[in-house]
C-alpha cells in the first residue's frame, strides 16, 4: 500500500507483540557496541527499564545512581559535558517527573545531549495505580527549547529510535515507554527518523495522528472503520517534537478533519502539539483521544484503556461523530 | 595555564583588584548579590592564579582542569576572575546582566567560552561534577581535577546529598568541593534558615574527606587543595569560612547584602574600603 513496510495483517489475532521498553533495551546494547562513548546511567530500575543487557556488557560505562532522580540526570549533564552519549532511565513517573528543573537548566538551557528515558509510561501501567502511570510527561518535556520528544509505536521502533538518539550527538532528548506488550506494527524496513511522522495507511476522509501504543489501535480502527464506510488515514507520530508539520498538514488538507490518539494528557500532549500547529495553520475540526485532565487508578491495563477510552473501539466512535458532525449531511 | 608563581602578596593583592571590580561591575549592573562574591575572591584568585590548570587562549583545551560555580549568583566573582586570568578584557565587565552581553546574570556555558556549565537553581553543581569525574575516571585521566564551589545556603537541597552520596560510593577522589560557608542566605543566617551544622561531620559521616579552612587566606586555600589532590578512595570537600562581604566594612557579616548590589554612594564606600585593605596588605608583607 506503501513504503512503511508494517507487518502483513495488523488484524492477525496471533500478531507478535512485546513490551515497547525491550526495544530500548537491545537498542542501548547495539549503540553500545557501536560507540563506547556511550554510557548508561540509572536510578535503582535497571531491569524494568531493561538496561540491565548494557549493563551486563558494558559495567564500566554503567552507573547506578539509586533512588535519586535529580542526581540521576545532573550526572547525566556532567557525563555529557565530557562527550560521553548518556541515556539515563527510570520509571517515567519519577524522571522526568521529579527533576524537572535540572532538565530544564542543566540539559536544555546547557545544551547537553543527555537522552532521558521514561519507562511504564501512560495509564496501561495498571494495578499499580496513579502515582505510577505517568501522563504528563509529554507536557513537561515538550515545553522545554531544545528538547527531542519521542513515542516509539512498538519494540522494533523503540530500537530504531535508541540507536539514533545515541548517534544524536547535540540535542538532549526525552523518549516514553510502555511496560505492556504491544503489538509489533512494524518490521525492520519500516523507516524510522526523529522528526518525521509517517502514513501508515491512507484514507481520504479523517486523518488520525497518533503516537505510541495508540498507533496499533489506530490501525485497527482503519480496518474496521472502512467496512462502515469511512476512509481513515493513519499518521504514526513517532516524534512528538519536533513535529513533522509537512506531514500532518499535507493530511489534513486533504481529509478535512483530524482526530489525535495518545497514552497521556492531550492538554500540551500529542493533541496539544497538533491543535496548536492546525489552529495556526490550518484550523480544521478536530477531536483528541487520551487523558481528558483527570488522573488514573488501579486496574488491569485492558480494563484501564477501556474506561478511559483509549482503544480502537473509542477512535471508531469518534470518527463516526466527526463524519455525522461535519461530512455526512452535517453541514 | 599560569606560568608565573605568584607570591601570597601578589595573590592577595590580585583578589582585592578583583573585588574593587565586583563593586564596579555591580555598582554599573544595578542588581546582583554583593557579599558572596566579595567572600569567594580570595578562593578564585587562588583557583585562577595558582591551583587550576587552563588555557585563557584554548578555553576548550583538553587538558584543562574543570571548575563549575553551582552557586551561579556569585557568578560576579568569576567573571572578574576570568578578565583578570586573560579570558577576555577587563572592560566587558561592565556589561554585566546586561542585554546582549555574555555576562549572563547567572554564568551560562553557551555565552561565554570558559564557563564549564549553566548554573543558578541551587544544587546540581556537585552532581554534574560527579559526571564530569566519571567520564575521567573511564577516559583514564588521571591528571585532570574536578573543582566544584558550593555555597553553604545550596546545602538545603536534597540533590546535594544525591550527588555526595553517588560521588563516595564511586570514590571520586578527583573532585574537589569547596564549600563557601558564609554562614549566610536571602533569608537570614544559615543556622535560623535552616541549621547546616554539624557540617563537618555531615560530610564526613557520607563518605568524604573534610578539610577546614579559612576561605579568606590565600595560602590556607592553596594548600588544602594540595592535599585534596593527595587524597585516595574519597571525594574531598573543603569548608572555606570566608567572611561575607569580605573587605568592605558596613557589608561583611551582614546578610541584607546577600541579593543587594551596591548604590553610587555605596559603591564608592566600598571602593574606599578597598583601597584601606590594599594598604594593609602591603604593610603586612613588608
Amino acid at each position: 500500500m506503501n513504503d512503511s513496510y508494517l507487518v502483513e495483517n495488523i488484524m492477525a489475532k496471533d500478531i507478535g507483540s512485546e513490551p515497547i521498553r525491550k526495544g530500548f533495551g537491545r537498542g542501548l546494547l547495539k549503540a553500545g557496541a557501536l560507540d563506547e562513548n556511550v554510557v548508561g546511567v540509572c536510578a535503582d530500575l535497571t531491569d524494568s527499564t531493561q538496561m540491565n543487557l548494557f549493563r551486563d556488557a558494558y559495567p564500566d560505562r554503567f552507573i547506578e545512581a539509586g533512588v535519586a532522580e535529580q542526581n540521576l540526570v545532573t550526572v547525566g549533564s556532567g557525563l555529557a559535558a565530557m562527550g560521553k552519549i548518556p541515556f539515563v532511565s527510570s520509571y517515567a513517573a519519577f524522571s522526568p517527573g521529579r527533576n524537572w528543573e535540572q532538565i530544564r537548566t542543566t540539559i536544555c538551557l546547557n545544551q547537553q545531549p543527555v537522552k532521558i528515558i521514561g519507562s511504564h509510561a501512560g495509564i496501561s501501567v495498571g494495578p499499580d495505580g496513579a502515582t505510577h502511570q505517568m501522563l504528563e510527561d509529554v507536557a513537561l518535556m515538550r515545553v522545554l527549547p531544545n528538547m527531542i520528544v519521542l513515542a516509539p509505536g512498538d519494540s522494533l521502533e523503540a530500537e530504531k529510535a535508541t540507536l539514533a538518539l545515541a548517534a544524536d550527538k547535540e540535542h538532549p532528548a526525552y523518549m516514553r515507554l510502555a511496560r505492556e506488550a504491544t503489538p509489533i506494527i512494524s518490521t525492520p524496513k519500516t523507516p524510522f527518523a526523529i522528526g518525521r511522522a509517517y502514513v501508515y495507511a491512507e484514507g481520504k476522509d479523517i486523518t488520525i495522528v497518533s503516537s505510541g501504543t495508540m498507533t496499533y489501535q489506530a490501525l485497527v480502527a482503519a480496518e474496521k472503520l472502512f467496512k462502515d464506510g469511512i476512509d481513515l488515514e493513519v499518521i504514526h507520530c513517532p516524534t512528538i517534537k519536533p513535529l513533522d508539520a509537512a506531514t500532518i498538514l499535507k493530511s489534513a488538507k486533504k481529509t478535512g478533519l483530524v482526530i489525535t490518539a495518545e497514552e497521556g494528557q492531550i492538554n500540551c500532549g500529542l493533541g496539544g502539539a497538533v491543535a496548536e500547529l492546525l489552529g495556526e495553520e490550518l484550523p480544521v475540526p478536530m477531536k483528541r483521544i487520551g487523558m481528558r485532565d483527570h488522573f488514573g487508578e488501579s486496574g488491569k491495563p485492558e480494563e484501564l484503556l477501556d474506561h478511559f477510552g483509549l482503544t480502537s473501539k473509542h477512535i471508531m466512535i469518534t470518527a463516526h461523530h466527526l463524519m455525522n458532525e461535519h461530512k455526512n449531511g452535517g453541514s | 595555564m599560569t606560568s608565573k608563581k605568584f607570591t601570597i602578596e601578589e595573590l592577595e593583592l590580585k583578589a582585592n583588584e578583583i573585588r574593587k571590580d565586583i563593586i564596579r561591575m555591580l555598582e554599573e549592573a544595578g542588581s546582583g548579590h554583593s557579599a558572596g562574591p566579595l567572600g569567594l575572591a580570595d578562593i578564585f584568585t587562588a583557583l585562577y592564579f595558582d591551583i587550576l590548570k587552563y588555557d585563557p587562549d584554548k578555553p576548550n583545551w583538553s587538558e584543562r582542569d574543570l571548575l563549575l560555580l553551582s552557586n551561579g549568583h556569585c557568578v560576579p566573582v568569576q567573571y572578574a576572575t576570568m578578565a583578570h586570568a586573560g579570558y577576555f578584557d577587563r572592560k566587558e565587565l561592565m556589561t554585566l546582566r546586561k542585554f546582549g552581553s555574555r555576562l549572563q546574570g547567572h554564568p551560562e556555558r553557551n555565552r561565554l567560552p570558559g564557563l564549564e556549565t549553566t548554573s543558578g537553581p541551587l544544587g546540581s553543581g556537585l552532581s554534574q561534577a560527579a559526571g564530569m569525574a566519571l567520564a575521567l575516571r573511564m577516559n583514564k585521566e588521571q591528571f585532570r581535577w574536578v573543582y566544584v564551589i558550593m555555597g553553604d545556603g545550596e546545602q538545603d537541597e536534597g540533590n546535594v546529598w544525591e550527588a555526595a552520596m553517588l560521588a563516595a560510593k564511586y570514590k571520586l577522589n578527583n573532585i574537589i568541593a569547596i564549600t563557601d560557608r558564609n554562614n549566610i542566605q536571602i533569608d537570614g543566617p544559615t543556622e535560623v534558615v535552616m541549621p547546616l551544622d554539624d557540617l563537618k561531620a555531615k560530610w564526613e559521616a557520607f563518605g568524604w574527606y573534610v578539610i577546614d579552612i579559612d576561605g579568606n587566606n590565600i595560602e590556607a586555600i592553596i594548600d588544602a587543595c594540595a592535599m585534596g589532590r593527595a587524597i585516595v578512595e574519597k571525594p574531598i570537600m573543603i569548608i572555606a569560612h570566608t567572611v561575607p562581604g569580605m573587605g568592605v566594612d558596613f557589608m561583611e557579616y551582614d546578610f541584607h547584602w546577600h541579593g543587594a548590589p551596591p548604590n553610587h554612594e555605596e559603591a564608592k564606600k566600598a571602593l574606599h574600603d578597598l583601597r584601606t585593605l590594599h594598604g594593609k596588605i602591603r604593610s603586612e608583607h613588608e
